[in-house]
């Protein structure tokens, strides 16, 4: 059965904050263990969105994107993605918003709820860890999804747009 | 072969156009144009960020570390890395011979890594400009505007690619960082129900495959003129092709060709590639450009990837795909075809070679084997290639007695193609923009060229909010006229 939540971490363990995502996605993974309704999330990664990733939110009801950005507000900002129906540029990856467009063309019909987290990072960097400023944001974060966890709306949490 | 256009006489005097970066390539591209005040051009230039850093990231890392650290290099094709880097080292646990099981096993991830790479690039990055063409409206000149207006077409990309990724998947042990590969062998074999899972879908696979030939085949005969000589020069041509002179993306022997479609080397062992190709470094430029030594810097660059490729090879070992290889041979007549744009004709007969090796390979049964791994003399250097989706990749390492990389030499496609991108950017200018108002419909022209080589431009890094498009015109005295401007979420500002 497909879990009704996704959790999706974008990001390159070896460019120093952009391993932001998976981290934290490790964090959440360990949280959620000791959860009675472990089995209403699914925890997934990559290093950047694709087109294909639209398939993985299929038969959810909601969708939690994690990222690490550099002009996001420290430690990080929560909003909810919405499809733009607006032109969609993108080099080899999508921006979750795309990829909402995308999953309503490909299926006909609404996408899930889906959010962004996106953990506020200063430098990218291939080879180099993650900075110590980042890390804390990241922290910060974790203690954010521990409350989306357990929410039952995530608007109510969200940046309004 | 011309260079022209490379360095203007006098570029002091002229206004300077940058797009900066070029989208829907991965990574960081930038093409500047040197205009005087009547749009003539004068100068042009695609800068690359090299991938250079790469190498001295892996040095003193434990080799056995090194086939799971090179997929971080590239978000877009971790598997070829991940499988040229288990290429070269594997001489250095001294595995001459791999395992059946391990033979198949290795290959099955790659040409699923070929499928899901050039379904992505066809249907998602060209597709739009083909098919609305290269300076139409730029609100639906993307993957959403042909999920619009031809959702067939744009769902069967998606489903492509998806099948791609999960046969990766099952021969790689996860959807990233996988593990598959190791030095000597792989780590695990399919199990019989992954095996009947892809088995589910590969005809269909193989049949969406063939009718993307047909598709972009249709493309060519419908406007000749504009497909056979769009941003067009000649060149010569390498790529690896199998011993028996086949279409072999795995492993072969190297061979070239001259611009005339003449043979110029072949069976070159890739051991010695440093005795074939040098790397001459240019001033303007981060990226190297290789060159093969025979005929120095100025004459001996090259092109490598699908249009390569598939004019090198003697035959495709799968029958549909080589009934599209004569068709496209066919077509070119006696000449190789140069024009950018058969990459993509070219691209899409490899996604159906790849789509029906992928379905002779479930068919055997060493694919569900025990046997490995191979061992042999310990070894200190070893050098891997692979043809990867957009050309030839080559990595060579050597590693000390404490097992620790001593040395990292990466050439990868896009670094091969640096001059040939650069010459079509420039076919490209001379045609189209040369004494014209620039426009971005105009400059999406230079960007097509480029996207037909599918260049990988490094980085598998992104961070929301960081893939603009900036075009300066700056006057001749300096002072900036106008600028074009295009942020992530697609918004297009002139001022």
């Amino acid at each position: 059965m497909t879990a009704p939540v996704l959790i999706f971490a974008i990001g390159n363990e070896s460019r120093g904050d952009d391993a932001l995502g998976p981290l934290l996605l490790r964090d959440i993974d360990n949280h959620l263990k000791n959860k009675d309704n472990y089995q209403d999330f699914e925890l997934l990664e990559d290093f950047q969105l694709q087109i294909e990733h639209a398939m993985d939110m299929k038969d959810r009801q909601r969708v939690l994107f994690i990222d690490a950005g550099m002009d996001t507000p420290a430690p990080f900002s929560f909003y909810r993605a919405k499809a733009t129906g607006e032109p969609v540029l993108y080099s080899h990856a999508l921006a979750p918003q795309a990829l909402l467009d995308v999953y309503a063309q490909v299926y006909g019909e609404s996408p899930p709820d889906a959010y962004i987290l996106c953990i506020k990072g200063e430098s990218f960097e291939l080879g180099e860890s993650p900075t110590p400023t980042a890390l804390n944001h990241q922290a910060l974060a974790l203690d954010f999804v521990k409350q989306l966890i357990d929410a039952t709306c995530w608007d109510a949490l969200a940046t309004p747009s | 072969m011309s260079v022209s256009l490379e360095t203007a006489a006098n570029p002091e005097n002229l206004r300077r156009v940058a797009i900066d970066p070029v989208s829907r390539v991965e990574g960081h591209g930038k093409v500047t144009i040197l205009l005087d005040d009547k749009n003539r051009i004068h100068q042009v230039r695609l800068h690359i960020v090299e991938f250079r850093g790469f190498e001295k990231f892996i040095q003193g890392r434990p080799y056995w570390e090194v086939p799971v650290m090179v997929q971080r290099l590239c978000g877009i094709c971790p598997v070829s890395h991940h499988l040229a880097a288990s290429k070269a080292l594997d001489a250095i646990v001294g595995a001459k011979h791999l395992t059946p099981t391990a033979d198949k096993m290795r290959r099955l991830m790659h040409y699923g890594q070929i499928l899901q790479s050039h379904a992505l690039h066809f249907f998602h990055l060209c597709s739009p400009d083909l098919l609305f063409g290269f300076d139409s409206d730029i609100s639906k000149r993307n993957i959403v505007g042909v999920a619009e207006k031809y959702p067939e077409t744009a769902k069967r990309g998606i489903l492509l690619r998806k099948f791609g990724q999960e046969v990766i998947r099952h021969t790689a042990g996860k959807r990233i960082h996988g593990t598959g590969s190791v030095p000597g062998g792989v780590n695990k074999s399919l199990s019989i129900a992954e095996r009947d899972e892809l088995l589910r879908d590969i005809y269909q696979m193989v049949s969406w495959s063939r009718e993307a030939v047909h598709m972009v085949k249709e493309l060519h005969h419908k406007n000749p003129e504009l497909y056979n000589s769009f941003g067009a020069f000649r060149a010569n041509y390498m790529s690896m092709v199998g011993y028996d002179g086949s279409l072999d993306l795995y492993h072969g022997r190297l061979r070239g060709r001259d611009e005339n479609g003449n043979m110029m080397f072949d069976g070159v062992d890739y051991n010695d590639y440093t005795d074939l190709i040098g790397e001459e470094v240019k001033n303007w430029s981060y990226m190297k450009f290789p060159y093969l030594k025979s005929l120095g810097k100025e004459k001996g660059w090259y092109r490598v990837g699908p249009l390569s490729r598939v004019q090198n090879c003697d035959f495709i070992s799968t029958p549909l795909a080589e009934i599209e290889r004569r068709e496209f041979m066919a077509y070119s007549g006696v000449m190789p075809m140069h024009a950018p744009l058969g990459y993509h004709w070219a691209r899409m007969i490899e996604m159906l070679h790849a789509a029906e090796m992928i379905k002779d390979l479930l068919h055997d049964d060493d694919i569900t084997g025990s046997e490995l791994m191979t061992t042999g003399e310990r070894g200190f250097e070893g050098v891997g290639v692979i043809e990867a989706p957009r050309g030839t990749l080559i990595h060579h390492y050597r590693v000390d007695e404490n097992d620790l990389v001593t040395m990292c030499n990466l050439i990868v496609s896009t670094t091969h193609n640096n001059q040939a991108m650069n010459e079509a950017v420039r076919r490209v200018a001379q045609q189209y923009l040369h004494g014209h108002e620039i426009t971005e419909g105009l400059l999406n022209h230079i960007e097509v060229a480029i996207r037909a080589f599918d260049p990988c431009l490094s980085c598998a890094t992104h961070a929301l909010g960081k893939m603009p498009l900036e075009v300066e015109v700056v006057g001749v005295d300096g002072i900036q006229l106008s600028t074009l401007s295009r942020s992530g979420d697609g918004t297009f500002c002139a001022q």
